[in-house]
């Protein structure tokens, strides 16, 4: 897998938010990279950045009050950022997807099903080469079928609110797909959704994206989902990615004092009780600790954290992480 | 030790319309359809359920909230519901209610010394108000200085813990959780619970503990009910209860639950995969209210609505599997 060529390469990212008061630095020098076919985690809590990082990404952050002043990102080779408008429009269909975290919220409440769907199809087809309304309605049909929603037919002429939550992210599901998109961004997926109705929802999308070899990245904060999900996992905190690893190596052999926080206060199925937590709070953006970001709440604490901001080292092959814990002469 | 809190038979049924003419029936929503269980003086029931499933409407009826359309229910051996449908003040006192979601349950125009004084005022009248809110802020790990903030300068953590000292501020003896975490981060879920766990401890308090996170209810109740569309499916002690799980939607659920370790994958039953939606609560399925979801369905299952029976000490289920005789060439149990 990891001879495939890159597909999504971000550099020293960095978005910040003007706002009454001075400007919250939300993304501090963010670095990540995919492979084509590779499934990757972000997780990170409320907050930290996750979203802005994925709106970046498809250019749809409201701008003003956001801005980026520096950073590159590069879908299949060519920056995003400096694409034209009709070159943004194919990536958006084709090339990348996404699935809201509300299903409610991301369907319109006043077009029915049908017209989304068609509309998502139509406008994702072949520059010169438009589709008849049949054509439209099959394609909706079947990208309807593919998502094991029952009578399509009557889905399509039925608007939102006559559908249930698992219905209605099964559509978002299916209309992201619908594109045969090569990057799938699934933003919290399966959050609003019941337990047992999550579950089906996830096992769809997984069994969807092994069929069409789809990337995906999964934002989640549910560390259970990105263990059954994904490949390879970044976490975040507070703008910045703290820990990359291969996904196996991240839970059982978790680096990052955050990290290592965060997964041992997840409760667990076998009991044993709840960690007392992480102590402290995210940080204020406007004015973000000096040095590592995490140094206020870190219970290993050096001088060194207070003023520098740690690299990304090189632990092992498939494991990288930004803590001067594990300052070695390899670095990222 | 005994029984705090003894609900029997309890059913809340809400109108939702009307059906069309002539016959104009009224449409109700059998939110919660006879339950009935007991709690004992400072445990913590866990009360699981999906959306939909009656759980909250349990917890706004024992504070009262609502009335009850019947049943009955009894805190240390007085009833709640009165005739005149009011409640004593000693009653209200007693029976407090941590709401799911912080940002909506305080009020954003009060300072928090105001959210912490209005309990105080109505149900400890002539004691020095400034001195307790202190004290309150105090047993809740809260320096002083946050009385005169609002709630929006606090974070969804701080909210939730302020929410915390308003139900204690009554001093209690039954605490009701409904979904106190769920709108939070885990490392701060973390922190509010072991907080709840703490205050347990010290002012011996009973929780009726609500959520839909089965994980997080191995690690903080004594005894967990599950409820499906408004009514107890089983009921048992934690341990009992996760090593043996009966039912077939408590399987379903529990085999649904993302988890982040190999052990506790091992520990998930394997055998029942979540299929199917849940029915609308206005439309349930005639017979037990699971017939279309469930993997182990009998005929039997949709002419006649299973009572709750004994399956063990104190594991009580209400499932067909458990009360006939097993069909011939099939094992007893899923």
């Amino acid at each position: 897998m990891s001879f495939a060529p890159l597909l999504l390469e971000i550099k020293n990212l960095h978005v910040h938010y003007a706002v009454y008061g001075g400007r919250l630095k939300v993304l501090d020098g963010v670095d990540f990279h995919m492979r084509t076919g590779e499934k990757v985690g972000l997780v990170g809590e409320t907050g930290c950045g996750k979203t802005t990082m994925m709106k970046a990404i498809l250019r749809v952050l409201p701008m003003p009050p956001a801005q980026i002043p520096q950073g590159e990102i590069y879908f299949n080779g060519r920056d995003i950022r400096k694409m034209s408008g009709n070159d943004l429009q194919r990536v958006r269909g084709r090339g990348i997807s996404m699935i809201f975290q509300d299903p409610t919220a991301a369907l319109n409440p006043v077009f029915s099903v049908g017209e989304q769907l068609g509309a998502v199809i139509q406008y994702s087809a072949e520059r010169g080469k438009a589709l008849s309304h049949q054509e439209i309605h099959q394609r909706a049909i079947a990208a309807l079928q593919e998502v094991a929603l029952a009578d399509p037919e009557r889905l399509l002429r039925s608007y939102p609110s006559q559908l249930s939550g698992g219905m209605r992210q099964r559509v978002c599901i299916g209309m992201a797909l619908a594109t045969h998109p090569q990057l799938l961004i699934a933003d919290e997926p399966g959050t609003s959704l019941d337990v047992t109705i999550q579950d089906q929802v996830l096992r769809l999308l997984r069994t969807l994206v092994a069929e069409k070899d789809t990337s995906v990245i999964l934002i989640t904060h549910s560390l259970g989902i990105v263990r059954e999900m994904t490949d390879r996992v970044y976490v975040m905190y507070a703008g910045d990615i703290v820990e990359v690893a291969v996904t196996p190596n991240l839970f059982a052999n978790p680096l990052h004092p955050y990290t290592q926080g965060l997964i041992s206060t997840v409760p667990r199925l076998t009991g044993g009780g709840i960690a007392s937590g992480i102590p402290g709070r995210i940080p204020n953006y406007l004015t973000p600790p000096t040095g590592c970001r995490f140094h206020p709440r870190c219970p290993h604490v050096m001088d060194i954290c207070r003023a520098e901001k740690p690299p990304a080292y090189r632990v092992d092959d498939d494991h990288e992480v930004a803590c001067f814990l594990y300052r070695t002469e390899n670095r990222v | 030790m005994t029984d705090i809190l003894t609900v029997t038979d309890l059913k809340k049924y809400f109108v939702v319309g009307r059906s069309g003419w002539p016959k104009r029936e009224p449409i109700t929503v059998k939110a919660v359809d006879g339950i009935s269980f007991a709690m004992a003086e400072g445990e913590t029931l866990g009360l699981v359920g999906e959306s939909g499933s009656g759980k909250s409407t349990v917890a706004y009826t024992t504070v009262g909230m609502y009335p009850p359309t019947s049943g009955s229910m009894k805190f240390r051996g007085q009833e709640l519901f009165q005739a005149d449908g009011k409640r004593p003040l000693h009653l209200k006192k007693d029976i407090q209610i941590v709401f799911q979601d912080p940002g909506s349950s305080l009020n954003p125009r009060r300072s928090i010394k105001d959210i912490l004084e209005m309990p105080l005022r109505l149900h400890q009248p002539g004691k020095n108000r400034l001195e307790q809110i202190v004290h309150l802020l105090d047993i809740v790990d809260m320096p002083p200085a946050y009385m005169y903030k609002y709630p929006h300068m606090l974070s969804g953590g701080e909210k939730q813990i302020i929410a915390v000292a308003r139900a204690l501020a009554t001093d209690p003896s039954l605490v009701i959780l409904d979904e106190p975490t769920s709108a939070l981060d885990v490392s701060v879920q973390a922190k509010t619970i072991n907080l709840l766990l703490r205050l347990q401890r010290e002012f011996h308090l009973t929780y009726l503990f609500i959520t839909h996170d089965l994980s997080l209810m191995r690690n903080v109740a004594a005894r967990v009910a599950i409820m499906y569309l408004g009514k107890i499916c089983e009921i048992a002690e934690t341990a009992d209860f996760f090593q043996k799980p009966l039912h077939p939607y408590t399987q379903m659920l529990l085999s649904s639950i993302p988890v982040i370790s190999e052990a506790e994958e091992a520990f998930k039953p394997k055998k029942v995969i979540s299929t199917g939606e849940i029915p609308s609560p206005v439309n349930i399925p005639s017979g037990c209210s699971f017939t279309t979801r469930c993997p182990f369905v009998m005929d039997v299952c949709r002419e006649i609505d299973p009572v709750m029976v004994e399956a063990g000490p104190g594991h009580k289920v209400r499932c067909h599997l458990f009360t006939q005789p097993a069909p011939a060439g099939r094992a007893k149990g899923p």
